[in-house]
């Protein structure tokens, strides 16, 4: 960052300099703060919580996995982690993991806004969240549940002896954090963005949550209701998705697939927002195709809604929908192609920095399209017999979420971090980390793309020993990734004490939120800026007018 | 909640209105969207036991889910004239349209609990009191009727919450942001009835 840092120069009273983080002291200002600053500080101190609690148990069924036998953990065992690796990664850390720490602390920066539009509604928010998260953490103390992440039925409402009521429970309460965290997002883009902010001068990681949003109002409650009819049918074993009474479980599966497959873009969308933000400033470049994006990110988000169905190609569901779901899989990566093409596109004679969070954000795009293309072979009707329920699925949506959304994660943390805590953070080892969970995810994940075109079925702990040379070099992969998430914790809280002050704009980069101090002041701005240009006008000399489409657009009052 | 002036991020008082209303507007997507799941079992099941459905369903007490239907349109109306009542600055009048609307509410309760009471008599309650439950299509269609309307009737019961809270503080000063608080728990009744407006053909009237 040693190029762009010198433009800004760093204030010597910054210690003593009221910001967000001094504005009150003691627990109580935090836990009662309608600031969302502070609450995107209590989602991150929780999620990485979350996140740490289900590598183990991911740490745990990678170490069984060593060998073709079961050696270190029993069938029941087994299935208890990985139903609780998948449970609290998806719905305590992907789900809340940007939007809930990264949206929230910077769409009113990015807006120019002092809050979200509802400050008391996102602090009852984490507190619904913090339920259901200690729920779920009770029930793993208790001994978990075994009935995987998707509580298919029969199984979950019939057969399980595992504390499923608790684990639907604490799903179902996460989900109104959700929904409430969308309903304000969407809110605060709509009506509390500064004067002359339009639509089309919002920063592309704005328009990617405002479409996450989208999704999690009108999505979620989709999965409460078919958590609540498993509920009731396990509790009073009334037959809604059970066969023997004349209930359909393919109803449970549309119904949770419904939510579940729009849940992938809303763990996906807003890395990508926050990968071309990433892009952006490296590149130091304007962005290429802006409403290509931002109409990606909404185009992502409708045809979302459209292809639950290609989760159910071998389910029994009718080859006439599955053909249609087929197609319909196969068109929504075209929006998702866009952007990937117009991040290559912006890189195209940038003068690129290759600083930590640009290789996060590289990182994203490589994982990204190895996952993308490998959900395209399994749309295709055909291929998805030969490897459904297989490694392959497996490695497929890991390579999206893990390698994307969690690389995105660690890239937003890395450029953000500066902003949020005032310090920056050691270049080097940032770039060692990015490096070292590139290289530790591929090595855990790759093998399984071809374990599971072998035949290994997912699930299972005992297999054939001739899968057990990828099956290692998976493991030790994955210590290695292991490593990689760790490093970041070390150097980051380090810098917290001994990092050197960050000026406003350590990056250079454009965008209202490195226009305030950093840590920004505790109301973000003195006065609400007045919004003259479109985003990434790049380079920062050329703040005069130029040839620019931004300034034909109406000023909005 | 009605005593919430200009609050954080707003330096206008009808930008926060507007955002008041695109909240509530987006709640009530995701209640239609819970809502939707529902009547998606209700559509598979009406698709694979089709002649079972309308059977169960010609066993419902149909006039009384008709009672039912006008009590709340009615209520409804005399919500939508409450607001109207604010807006015009003629508070008392308001205060009696509301207290009419939420007795209308709890009879409309009460005329469902009374449903419930006798379908427990007639023993058609799956698990609890099923003598005459005739297979599982009829049961299934059962635990539907239950599930739809018990979660209506909790929603009812949250909106008569909400049009109770609004009956009590009144402040004359505070009229106009009282119109907008009003305008908003208005919607909510207005989807409280919009749902049982699909519910009542979909469980009592398929033929
Ligand atoms: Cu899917």
């Amino acid at each position: 960052m040693s190029r762009r840092t010198s433009q800004d120069a760093i204030p010597d009273t910054r210690e003593e300099r009221a910001s967000y983080l001094n504005a009150g002291q003691g627990l109580g200002s935090w836990l009662l703060t309608h600031d969302h600053k502070r609450i995107a500080l209590l989602y991150l101190i929780s999620i990485t919580f979350f996140f740490a609690v289900a590598g183990c148990a991911a740490a745990l069924i990678r170490a069984d996995l060593l060998t073709p036998e079961a050696d270190l953990l029993s069938n029941e065992g087994y299935n208890r982690a990985f139903s609780l690796h998948g449970i609290i990664m998806v719905w305590f850390f992907l789900i809340p993991s940007i939007p809930n720490v990264f949206g929230n602390f910077l769409i009113p920066l990015m807006i120019g806004a002092r809050d979200v539009a509802f400050p008391r509604l996102n602090l009852a928010s984490w507190y619904i969240f913090m339920a259901g998260g200690l729920l779920t953490l009770a029930i793993v103390v208790m001994g978990g549940v075994d009935t995987g992440w998707t509580f298919y039925t029969p199984y979950s409402s019939t057969y399980s002896n595992a504390y499923v009521i608790g684990a639907l429970a604490a799903v179902f309460i996460s989900g109104f954090s959700s929904i409430l965290t969308g309903l304000n997002f969407i809110v605060t883009v709509h009506k509390c963005r500064a004067p002359g902010m339009t639509w089309g001068r919002l920063p592309l990681f704005v328009w990617s949550h405002y479409a996450t949003s989208v999704i999690f109002v009108l999505a979620t409650p989709v999965l409460s209701i078919t958590l609540l009819l498993v509920a009731l049918e396990r509790i009073f074993g009334v037959g809604i998705f059970d066969p023997a009474l004349g209930g359909d479980p393919l109803l449970f599966q549309h119904l949770f697939w419904f939510y579940s497959h729009p849940a992938v873009y809303i763990m996906v969308l807003p890395a990508m927002g926050v990968v071309t933000e990433l892009i952006t400033a490296a590149a130091h470049k304007r962005v290429f195709g802006y409403w290509f994006i931002a109409g990606s990110s909404i185009a992502i988000a409708v045809i979302g809604f459209l292809v639950w169905g290609h989760h159910m190609f071998v389910a029994g569901q009718s080859p006439y929908a599955s053909a249609v779901f087929s197609f319909l899989s196969i068109v929504v990566a075209v929006p998702s192609a866009i952007k990937v093409y117009n991040w290559t596109a912006t890189l195209h004679k940038g003068e690129i920095l290759l600083d930590g969070p640009f290789l996060f954000a590289l990182a994203f795009i490589g994982l990204f399209v190895v996952g993308g293309l490998t959900g395209l072979m399994l749309a295709m009707l055909a291929i998805d017999v030969h490897v459904h329920d297989t490694y392959f699925v497996v490695a497929h949506f890991h390579y999206i979420m893990v390698g994307g959304t969690v690389s995105a994660f660690f890239g937003a943390l890395h450029y953000w971090w500066p902003k949020i805590t005032g310090r920056l953070h050691s270049d080097l080892w940032s770039r060692v980390s990015a490096i070292l969970i590139f290289g530790g995810f591929n090595m855990t994940f790759f093998p399984q793309f071809l374990l599971g075109y072998e035949g290994m079925p997912r699930r299972y702990h005992v297999y054939d020993p001739s899968f057990q040379v990828l099956n290692v070099m998976s493991s030790v992969g994955a210590s290695i990734l292991g490593l990689g998430y760790l490093l970041p914790l070390t150097y980051l809280l380090w810098s917290l004490r001994y990092g050197k002050p960050a000026g406003p704009n350590p990056w250079g980069a454009t965008g209202l939120e490195w226009s305030v101090a950093s840590p920004p002041p505790k109301h973000n701005f003195e006065t609400i800026p007045l919004v003259a240009t479109g985003p990434y006008r790049y380079p920062l000399e050329a703040d005069a007018p130029d040839e620019g489409e931004g300034e034909k657009e109406a000023e909005r009052v | 909640m009605s005593e919430r002036a200009l609050h954080d991020p707003f330096t206008r008082l009808d930008r926060q209105r507007e955002a008041d209303r695109l909240g509530m507007l987006l709640f009530l997507g995701s209640e239609v969207m819970l809502f939707g799941g529902l009547f998606a079992a209700a559509m598979v099941l009406r698709l694979q036991h089709s002649h079972d459905y309308i059977a169960a369903s010609k066993e419902m007490h149909y006039w009384l889910g008709g009672i039912n239907t006008a009590v709340l349109l009615t209520s409804s109306a005399l919500v939508a004239g409450a607001l109207e009542a604010t807006r015009a600055g003629r508070a008392r009048l308001s205060g009696w349209l509301l207290g009419f609307a939420i007795a209308l509410g709890l009879a409309f309760l009460a005329i469902k609990g009374t449903e419930y009471a006798i379908e427990w008599r007639e023993g058609v309650v799956p698990r609890f009191s099923d003598a005459k439950l005739h297979g599982g299509p009829h049961e299934l269609f059962m635990v539907l009727y239950f599930c739809a309307t018990g979660l209506h009737a909790l929603h009812v019961t949250g909106g008569l919450t909400l049009l109770g809270m609004m009956i009590w503080p009144k402040g004359a000063a505070r009229a106009e942001r009282e119109a907008t608080t009003l305008g908003n728990v208005a919607l909510y009744w207005h989807l409280v009835d919009l749902i049982w407006i699909f519910l009542y053909p979909t469980l009592y009237l398929a033929r």
